[in-house]
């Protein structure tokens, strides 16, 4: 067998990019300490130009790296999600890292490697490669939540993650242990050729619930989000907004190319567990947020609320659930990039002025931010015609279809529980007299990703087709 | 001749040690020398498999899951460590200013 590694490296440019990227602001820094705003421009023109090689390297499947990974579609998509987060995340820390004075080069180059780690997760046609990739997004995470590594909260944030996620870790590598003991290979091509044979095997099953366990804590499902909350409240407000986006985009990038994509157990009890998961992720996450005071804690819970939502489209197994899968994710990811964008504008140095009653009064000294804030609410919430009401409709409606009415008629009943906490924020800012001490400076780069994002969340909810083309292309 | 049940049963026993260790023991410290028994229990296993199976697969997994493991223990030990400076403990049940 002949290897032709010319093209093995071309249809996997985009990772050798972002990785180079990564390697090229290690150098900047080496070289020049403190060179912040090098290389802030260094990542962004990195990011970039992944994104015009994943055009130019278009969207026929091809393997490569001996079917290690598989440029196509799917990869196609969630490397535009992730170089989209990536670049406004990038775009809106810069101000805020200078506000909280930790404006160090190694944020950007920790933004690059997580990223890298996401599209591995993408690309990865074999367990091995969602275990690199895996760790190789978290890894970088752990330090990005204790960036503040003055600040108690953000170093007991990191702690935490750091602990529950390598426990994770232990659960995602027996679980690949005992698939690959029981198929003798590793790769989900020949797992998915194989499926049938081994679907009821004992040891399959328990490495396929191992997997479960590990996917879920990922992407912050009941029962294992316990961290959520507390990681998402102590990092900084824009590796919280990082996290809540590019990551559990991630982590449904490889939950579904393993669970959906390899493993058919649609209609089967392993389907059941996955509705459960959705089940108590929807009520739980929704009904603590109505409790929540704090707001980066409220969209934390929110967005355990949201892992239910897309699980939905996960346990219902067919094409309409795979296709709301992917709207959704893209719906919520630019929502929550800008609605953590206006608080990590409007937190003060102190990682203060993050609570509800913070926003009293907001819409009469910041009337744009204040619209564009109520837009995100809306969108969170699923009211049309913005980008979530499609999000949800897609997924219920692939629950209807998979027999699984009951979980839609959870989801929408929860979805009206969780209008509550979010419109409580536009009333406040709308309908009540603040304290006007609210000091906001925000920066063009701010801004300018924060409306669009808030263009994208309106464009997508008017002309959803543009995302359902892509996304029946995937398919 | 030891079989490869064996070596299955020896790992799966360690790992539950691990797992164990990380629900009840409460030193940080402590828990990631848990999770690093877990991680060296699935390395035992996949080459256990591997042996069986006279593939060579497993074997490769194990060397990315020491190099994973190293990364890991690197962060991990300099989080427990700035964690230190600040709170002076490494207790799990103090370091508790976050919660609803």
């Amino acid at each position: 067998m002949e290897n032709n590694y010319l093209a093995d490296l071309w249809n996997s440019s985009p990772i050798v990019c972002v990785v180079l990227t990564g390697l090229v602001l290690l150098l900047v820094e080496s070289v020049r300490r403190g060179s912040g705003r090098l290389s802030y421009a260094v990542s962004l023109v990195g990011l970039a130009s992944a994104g015009v090689l994943i055009v130019a390297v278009g969207d026929v499947a091809q393997p490569a790296f001996n079917n290690m990974i598989v440029q196509g579609p799917y990869a196609q998509f969630f490397t535009v999600i992730f170089l989209v987060t990536g670049i406004l995340t990038i775009l809106l820390s810069r101000g805020y890292l200078d506000r909280q004075g930790i404006h160090r080069s190694e944020y950007y180059l920790l933004v690059v490697f997580a990223i890298s780690g996401m599209m591995l997760l993408a690309y990865a046609m074999d367990l091995i490669v969602v275990f690199l990739g895996i760790e190789l997004m978290s890894i970088c995470l752990y330090i990005l939540a204790g960036f503040m590594r003055t600040r108690g909260t953000s170093m007991e944030a990191a702690l935490k993650y750091f602990l529950l996620g390598a426990f994770a870790t232990g659960f995602l590598l027996y679980g690949i242990a005992l698939i690959y003991g029981s198929t003798g290979t590793t790769n989900l091509e020949q797992i998915a050729k194989s499926f049938a044979e081994h679907s009821a095997s004992p040891m399959f099953l328990v490495g396929v619930s191992f997997l479960l366990v590990a996917f879920a804590f990922k992407v912050a499902a009941v029962p294992f989000h316990m961290w959520a909350p507390d990681v998402y409240e102590g990092a900084p407000t824009m590796v919280t907004a990082f996290m809540s986006t590019g990551v559990k985009a991630a982590g449904f990038a490889a939950f579904v190319a393993v669970f959906m994509r390899s493993f058919q157990y649609a209609g089967s009890p392993v389907n059941d567990v996955l509705a459960a998961i959705a089940a108590a992720s929807m009520i739980i996450g929704n009904v603590t947020a109505l409790a929540q005071v704090n707001l980066k804690r409220m969209l934390a819970y929110s967005s355990v609320a949201h892992a239910g939502y897309i699980l939905v489209g996960l346990a219902a197994g067919n094409a309409d659930g795979f296709m709301g899968i992917l709207f959704y994710l893209v719906a919520y990811v630019v929502v929550n990039v800008g609605a953590f964008g206006i608080l990590s504008l409007v937190e003060d140095s102190n990682g203060q002025k993050l609570s509800y009653d913070d926003y009293a009064g907001f819409s009469a000294q910041r009337p744009f931010l204040a619209a564009l804030m109520s837009i995100f609410m809306f969108s969170l919430a699923g009211i049309p015609p913005f980008a979530g009401f499609f999000g949800k409709y897609y997924v219920f409606l692939a629950a209807v279809k998979a027999d699984m009415i009951w979980l839609a008629v959870l989801g929408v009943l929860t979805s009206l529980v969780s209008v509550y906490y979010y419109l409580r924020l536009v009333i406040l800012m709308y309908f009540r007299e603040g304290s006007g001490d609210v000091a906001v400076r925000p920066t063009w780069a701010a801004m300018l990703s924060i409306g669009f994002a808030a263009y994208l969340v309106i464009q997508f909810g008017i002309f959803p087709s543009i995302v359902v083309d892509a996304a029946l292309k995937v398919f | 001749m030891i079989s490869v049940e064996q070596y299955l049963a020896l790992s799966a026993v360690m790992f539950v040690i691990g797992v164990v260790g990380v629900l009840v023991r409460r030193n940080a410290i402590i828990v990631f020398m848990s999770i690093e028994l877990m991680l060296n229990s699935v390395n035992l296993t996949l080459v256990a498999f591997s042996a069986y199976l006279g593939d060579v697969t497993g074997q490769m997994l194990v060397f990315f899951v020491m190099t994973v493991a190293a990364a890991e223990a690197a962060v991990g030990l300099a989080i427990i460590i700035a964690l230190y400076r600040i709170r002076q403990t490494v207790n799990i049940d103090d370091i508790n200013i976050l919660k609803w």
